[in-house]
């Protein structure tokens, strides 16, 4: 099928090397084998002609691929020329003469063992830098919290009653409806346990400290996280590299005061919310599996439920809840600040910034049990 | 250098948003092997026309032939055999920005030929060194390219297949003056070493006057004019002595033959 495309007419040490028909990009797979089959064979070429009167069409792939037989002659000391160039032609040969010229990047390959030890260290050394930067944009926003307090004109009301809405308000129906489900299937496993020893009374216990302590402040902020995190973070990187946080700048005004403290200050108002609004929902949802599975007539629930609840286990989980939100804004903001130029640095640094507000949250829980246990809540 | 056979054809071009219409039944061409620079007001509809050509914008009425095939009647076959025949140059760039330098060149190589790695890194260096870069831009990322590198960068993109045919929206905005001239020299250079036709968008009267064989006009939707640039000084259309008898025109005008007399 394909025709000929390299000719070689070999006399003594001269060769003479013909290039016909059509040496574009189309062919260029096929072209690079024949070029390094020719360079191949004619080792002991000592003065090579490639003609190239005879060339129907010629584009920078094909050009590229002369000049590369030439250079393979060339290196070996054999001396290499083009003949019968074309004037249509000149002008690409020519281009092509000068370029990769510089030094080949060979890849080195480096040791595997070297490259897992190097990626553990870099973690490491970013998890330090991470918690650094959250400290650092925590004090920037305590001095901007402290300037709006001290000059109340300040206080951008207008973008947190936004912020509010949208992280608050909005997150309602999707944060009571998975809470709801929570509170039911605790219960219903609840019930199906404790009820091979007689125990079913005491589901009402269990539902209670679970969710007023630890499930509905935590399911609400991993919904939070997920849902607004992520937001903040996409935000505040794309006007990063759109260099609108630069912007800001210039103008004199601080990205921290005008950017991270409104939507802080709303998801510290909006989480306690949401937590209390999640806990209820879950109580509900509880409350409704233990009347149509357990058999637990309704007002008998809001008894158990009355003398369950004491009331630091209800302030227990409330009290987590604005620490919670200012880690997840913290988090949120830090990595938003932390986007480069590139779309894919965006993608990873939400991503980051979900993954890691959960894990902060979950670890600052741990933090509070132990602290609550200390003081006996 | 030009000869008489259009690569692409615009025939009564209607395009329209909503209820603006954009274009009002434009015509106009472009011959092989010449640059043709298409100028007009701002917001007249040059990119639009030129998106309309590439498929990104589509049309309401009239015919769009490349390589004297309307692109309209072909299949989704034939029609990425002429996408491959054509290069475009975004105004910004549009470089992936998650992809180095080399990368982005080497990126359509990759997915529409076979080639053995090397052939690949090699003709992409060799296209990055032909539009003016040195090697080092290679491993380098968009973002942290100037706008002139980034501009070159993308037009070693829109060469990486060796096209006929290149449109270049604004080549040279963003640019300062020298680094405009040595682009519009560039854009020379590889015209004619490629043996390109080029359809170029552009606002700046040195281009025109430099590197353009042929100037179409756009205003009010329709073209209102095309040739060479000397029939463009002499027409005595008003919009047209406005745009080129104003004072940057004269200005522009003024330095090119002040260039030939050097």
């Amino acid at each position: 099928m394909s025709s000929v495309l390299l000719t070689a007419t070999a006399d003594g040490e001269r060769l003479a090397l013909a290039a016909t028909g059509a040496w574009t990009a189309e062919r260029a797979a096929e072209l690079e084998g024949i070029v390094d089959e020719a360079t191949r064979r004619h080792k002991d070429a000592r003065s090579v002609d490639i003609d190239l009167a005879e060339l129907e069409r010629l584009d920078t792939f094909g050009a590229w691929l002369i000049e590369r037989l030439k250079r393979a002659f060339a290196m070996r000391g054999s001396n290499a020329r083009i003949v019968g160039l074309s004037d249509a032609d000149r002008g690409l040969m020519e281009e092509l003469r000068l370029v990769n010229r510089g030094p080949r990047q060979d890849r080195a390959k480096a040791n595997r063992i070297l490259l897992a030890l190097e990626a553990v260290g870099r973690n490491v050394a970013e998890i330090g830098w991470s918690l650094v930067l959250i400290a650092q944009l925590l004090g920037a926003l305590t001095a901007a919290a402290l300037g709006t307090i001290a000059h109340p004109t300040r206080l951008r009301l207008t973008s947190i009653v936004h912020h509010l809405e949208r992280v608050g308000w909005r997150a309602v129906p999707i944060i009571v409806l998975s809470t709801f489900v929570i509170g039911a299937i605790l219960a219903q496993q609840g019930i199906f346990r404790f009820r091979t020893f007689g125990a079913d009374v005491f589901v009402v216990d269990m539902v209670t400290v679970l969710v007023l302590r630890e499930v509905g402040v935590l399911i609400v902020c991993v919904m939070v996280a997920g849902r607004s995190g992520s937001a903040y973070t996409a935000e505040i990187g794309s006007m990063k590299m759109r260099e609108e946080i630069n912007a800001l700048r210039t103008m004199g005004l601080d990205p921290v005061e005008v950017l991270v403290l409104p939507r802080i200050v709303a998801l510290v108002l909006a989480v306690p919310m949401l937590t209390f609004l999640g806990s209820m929902a879950a109580l509900f949802g509880a409350g409704l599996v233990c009347w149509l599975y357990g058999g637990m007539a309704p007002d008998i629930y809001l008894d158990r439920l009355r003398e369950a609840i004491w009331p630091p286990t209800f302030a227990v989980g409330m009290i987590k809840a604005p620490f919670m939100a200012l880690t997840i804004g913290l988090v949120a903001c830090v990595e938003g600040f932390e986007v480069e130029g590139s779309t894919a640095s965006l993608g990873l640094k939400t991503t980051a910034s979900v993954v890691k507000s959960i894990f902060l949250v979950i670890a600052l829980d741990g933090v509070f049990a132990m602290f609550f246990a200390g003081i006996g809540m | 250098m030009a000869n008489n056979t259009p690569v692409i054809s615009v025939r009564d071009l209607v395009v329209g948003f909503g209820e603006t219409m954009v274009l009002d039944h434009a015509t106009v061409d472009v011959y092989e092997g010449e640059i043709l620079g298409f100028v007009g007001g701002s917001g007249a509809g040059k990119s639009v026309l030129m998106r309309a050509i590439i498929g990104l914008v589509p049309k309401r009425h009239g015919t769009i032939e490349v390589f004297g095939a309307d692109l309209a009647a072909l299949n989704d076959r034939q029609r990425r055999s002429i996408e491959q025949r054509w290069g475009v140059l975004f105004q910004q760039g549009a470089l992936f920005s998650s992809l180095t330098a080399l990368q982005n060149v080497q990126f359509p190589i990759r997915e529409y030929l076979d080639l053995s790695p090397r052939l690949i890194e090699e003709i992409a260096l060799a296209k990055l060194e032909m539009v003016g870069l040195s090697a080092d831009v290679r491993g380098k990322y968009p973002a942290e390219l100037s706008g002139g590198m980034t501009k070159r960068v993308a037009l070693a993109r829109a060469l990486a297949l060796d096209p006929d045919i290149v449109f270049l929206d604004e080549p040279t905005s963003g640019l300062d003056p020298i680094g405009a001239a040595e682009f519009d020299e560039l854009i020379r250079t590889l015209q004619r070493t490629l043996g390109l036709s080029v359809f170029m968008v552009t606002h700046d009267l040195d281009s025109l006057h430099a590197v353009c064989d042929r100037i179409a006009v756009l205003s009010e939707g329709r073209v209102i004019a095309a040739g060479p640039i000397e029939t463009m000084l002499a027409s005595e259309h008003p919009w047209l002595r406005s745009y080129f008898g104003g004072k940057r025109g004269r200005q522009a005008q003024g330095t090119i033959q002040g260039q030939l007399h050097h």
